[in-house]
């Protein structure tokens, strides 16, 4: 075959001319790419600075400071009327915030729930996980939020025939009110107590690892753990006579004095957002535990292993390799579909920021704000999963 | 040896009747719903729970449902459970949004054609799929923009504000996985690709958009989009909510892309550069062809999250089907008790026949991909 060919003419045949070159193409391209980019980003800005002029208006944030002149339903952080518009969508970021780690709460507890229901070996327990799920999941979630908000305003009674859980909680469409915790001084010294008992409890777990990877002696050290955590600021609190009292709820004329109400707008979104958002984990779940090999748990039953401890040595800790990452990208869909609290009024991030955008027309600044935020969230839970894959990765040798 | 007697059967034994502990149905019901304690329990539980529900549902959706009535007085009665009658005065409402009733035709053969290139687009054993993607991707939008909106053949112009319900839920849906499939594959492409500027400026579009809720994007679409457009140009409402909609799910099809491509084995991009294919050959004849096959399920799961986040529109004041629907409940002549209730109900139901149907034909494809693999 080698003879055939005369050697000497391929390469000058295949080098004909520099343009061919992919090197230059390379180059040529990712020029003509950037080139385009500038001048489309060119373009925009000339033009957004054209029509700002034109509406007389500036880019800036100094608004943030100006007065916001608008009240809001509930927020998380001292806000009223004159308030800046900073404060504004800075309580727009905590009720996002409250909203989501509810609702992942939540989320995650029902979404588990039903991921290993779906494995059960009774019919009617797989086939009701998988009628809520295949229900759930195929109804945009905004239709759920409007369905729960209905539901759970529309029939609910007015504050004076509001349902009265044994006088401490009541339920009525201004929302569910319940006692709230007065903290008198020294509670401070339970707060410590607490922030003590949580780094003993830390110890003790790491001790008990070490003690039983040593030596094989174990130790309870869960239960013992979660007790000291509950009863060291019990403990703050009785040294320092109780500084703990509450507020009460009382009707006094047509609505509620006191306590601290959960609104309407919060339990609809709630609602909604973790039924939904089980949905998904449920998912992630049953797939997670179907990764795990059969053969691990019959090894697991061969080594005498109770079903409880296989479980829970064996079976979860490998399923849990799988189900970490999508589970934080459902946790991160689940925060960015808190969004969606504007369509029913309940005062999120974006909802504010609509808000201070119609009264201050400062749409790019809030937008620009929205963006580094959320796209903050999701920064931050990417670089935990990376971090959590490294450390979940299979070590081979 | 021969003290041994000899037997040796000369017919079978009778065939005894199986275990009745295993087989038969009491056996099959005890296994499948009490197997043990704690699992009967959790049958007789959730067994009235699905009782309880079923029966409140079809209790007020059909038992104590109104069917026939001209207003609102029929539903306003009290114990009146679904008021359906709302729903049929409603329901062409829904379908066409405001289109003009002599014009609904257009909108009818828009529908027709959809389904006509769409279908057999799905159906893995119709032949010409090239020709049929073409006509799909390119020729059916360019004939449904000018059918919808008129203005050629002697057509008479409708503006996007008189359309609604439905249309425009498909209309944004459509044009979306339309632009986002093929710009999906572009940033997938540009995502891998070696050149530094064009997998930077992949990624940053790529990252920024996923990172950032489909609400913002369409504010930013409908209050920012102005601002960028050389002053006088005026962008349509609903053209903006499309920009929104489309970038929005051209940064998740291009995740969905990158997957199938990172599935093809490297081997096969060697062998066709070996074969001395250009980039774009490689990509389009050896490449391509296989990922875009392995992430079908993952396109229509992609459309199935398009189709129903473009109801999020409704926020910005578009009257896609929800906000349609919705309108009807505040309508003097229907507001009862009940209306907003049967709309929602007949809503979901709406949504939830389409997003079922879709994730059926994805598991269906995904069955049919895996038992290529599988002896």
């Amino acid at each position: 075959m080698s003879q055939s060919q005369p050697k000497s003419e391929l390469p000058e045949a295949s080098r004909a001319s520099w343009i061919h070159s992919p090197r230059f193409r390379g180059f040529a391209a990712q020029a003509l790419a950037l080139l385009v980019i500038f001048w489309i980003g060119y373009e925009i800005v000339g033009n957004t600075q054209a029509n700002l002029s034109r509406l007389n208006k500036t880019f800036g944030f100094d608004f943030l400071t100006r007065s916001a002149g608008f009240d809001v339903i509930t927020s998380l952080i001292p806000y009223s009327s004159s308030s800046s518009y900073g404060t504004a969508l800075w309580v727009g970021f905590w009720n996002t915030l409250l909203v989501a780690a509810l609702g992942i709460v939540f989320a995650t507890l029902l979404g588990f729930i039903i991921g290993t229901m779906r494995l059960s070996k009774n019919w009617l327990v797989s086939s009701v996980a998988t009628l809520y799920i295949e229900t759930v999941r195929n109804i945009p979630l905004l239709l759920q939020i409007f369905i729960w908000y209905a539901l759970v305003l529309k029939p609910l009674p007015g504050p004076r025939g509001a349902l009265n859980v044994f006088n401490l909680m009541f339920i009525s469409n201004r929302g569910v009110i319940m006692p709230m915790p007065v903290f008198a001084n020294g509670a401070g010294v339970a707060l410590a107590f607490l922030g003590v008992g949580i780094l003993a409890a830390a110890g003790l777990i790491y001790w008990a690892r070490r003690r039983q990877e040593r030596t094989g002696q174990q130790f309870p050290a869960w239960p013992a753990s979660i007790a000291i955590v509950i009863l060291a600021p019990v403990l703050g609190l009785l040294l320092e006579g109780w500084p703990l009292s509450f507020d009460y709820p009382q009707l006094a004329g047509f609505n509620f004095k006191g306590g601290m109400t959960l609104i309407p707008e919060l339990l609809a979104l709630l609602a909604a957002l973790s039924i939904y958002t089980a949905s998904f984990i449920a998912e992630v779940v049953r797939a997670g535990i179907l990764a795990v090999s059969k053969g691990q748990s019959e090894a697991a039953n061969a080594l005498g292993l109770s079903h409880g401890l296989t479980l829970r040595l064996v079976v979860i800790p490998q399923a849990m390799r799988v189900i970490i990452p999508p589970l934080a990208s459902q946790y991160l869909n689940l925060t960015k579909n808190s969004s969606l609290a504007v369509a029913i009024g309940y005062p999120d991030l974006v909802a504010m920021g609509g808000t201070v955008i119609n009264q201050s027309g400062k749409a790019i600044e809030v937008v620009l704000i929205w963006m580094v935020v959320y796209l903050g969230l999701s920064l931050l839970t990417s670089g935990f999963m990376n971090w959590f894959n490294f450390r979940m990765r299979l070590v081979e040798r | 040896m021969d003290q041994v007697p000899l037997f040796v059967r000369t017919q079978d034994a009778e065939t005894l009747a199986p275990p009745p502990n295993e087989f038969g149905f009491w056996a099959l019901t005890r296994r499948r719903f009490f197997p043990s304690i704690v699992s009967s329990i959790f049958t007789i539980l959730l067994g009235a729970l699905l009782v309880l529900v079923v029966w409140t549902i079809l209790r007020w959706a059909i038992i104590d449902a109104v069917w026939t009535g001209e207003n609102r007085e029929v539903c306003a009665a009290p114990g009146a459970g679904a008021c359906w009658p709302f729903v049929q005065a409603r329901f062409m409402q829904w379908i066409y949004g405001f289109y003009p009733i002599d014009q609904r035709w257009r909108v009818n053969i828009v529908y027709l054609l959809g389904a006509a290139t769409l279908l057999p687009l799905l159906i893995p054993s119709a032949p010409y799929k090239v020709w049929n993607a073409v006509a799909f991707f390119i020729v059916y939008p360019v004939i449904t923009y000018f059918l919808l909106i008129g203005g050629v053949f002697g057509l008479v112009v409708v503006e996007t504000p008189q359309w609604g319900g439905l249309l425009v839920t498909l209309v944004l849906s459509v044009t979306g996985i339309v632009f986002s499939l093929p710009a999906g594959i572009l940033l997938a492409l540009g995502r891998q690709s070696k050149m530094p500027v064009v997998r930077w400026l992949s990624i940053a579009f790529i990252e920024t958009v996923r990172g950032v809720p489909l609400i913002t994007v369409l504010f930013m679409a409908s209050v920012m989009f102005p601002l960028f457009m050389p002053p006088g140009v005026n962008f349509d409402k609903l053209l903006k909510a499309l920009v929104g909609v489309a970038l929005f799910s051209a940064a998740y099809m291009a995740e969905e892309v990158r997957g199938g491509l990172q599935a093809v084995p490297k081997g096969q991009y060697e062998a066709a550069q070996s074969l001395g294919l250009s980039y774009w050959r490689v990509m389009g004849l050896v490449v391509m062809p296989q990922a875009l096959r392995i992430v079908i399920p993952g396109i229509v799961n992609n459309f199935i999250g398009l189709f129903k986040d473009t109801s999020l529109v409704t926020v910005i004041g578009i009257f896609d089907l929800l906000n349609m629907v919705q309108a009807g409940f505040n309508d003097a002549v229907w507001a009862s008790p009940q209306t907003g209730n049967t709309g929602y109900f007949s809503l979901a139901l709406i949504y939830w026949a389409f997003c079922f149907a879709m994730s059926r034909y994805a598991i269906y494809v995904e069955r049919r991909l895996d038992s290529g693999k599988k002896r």
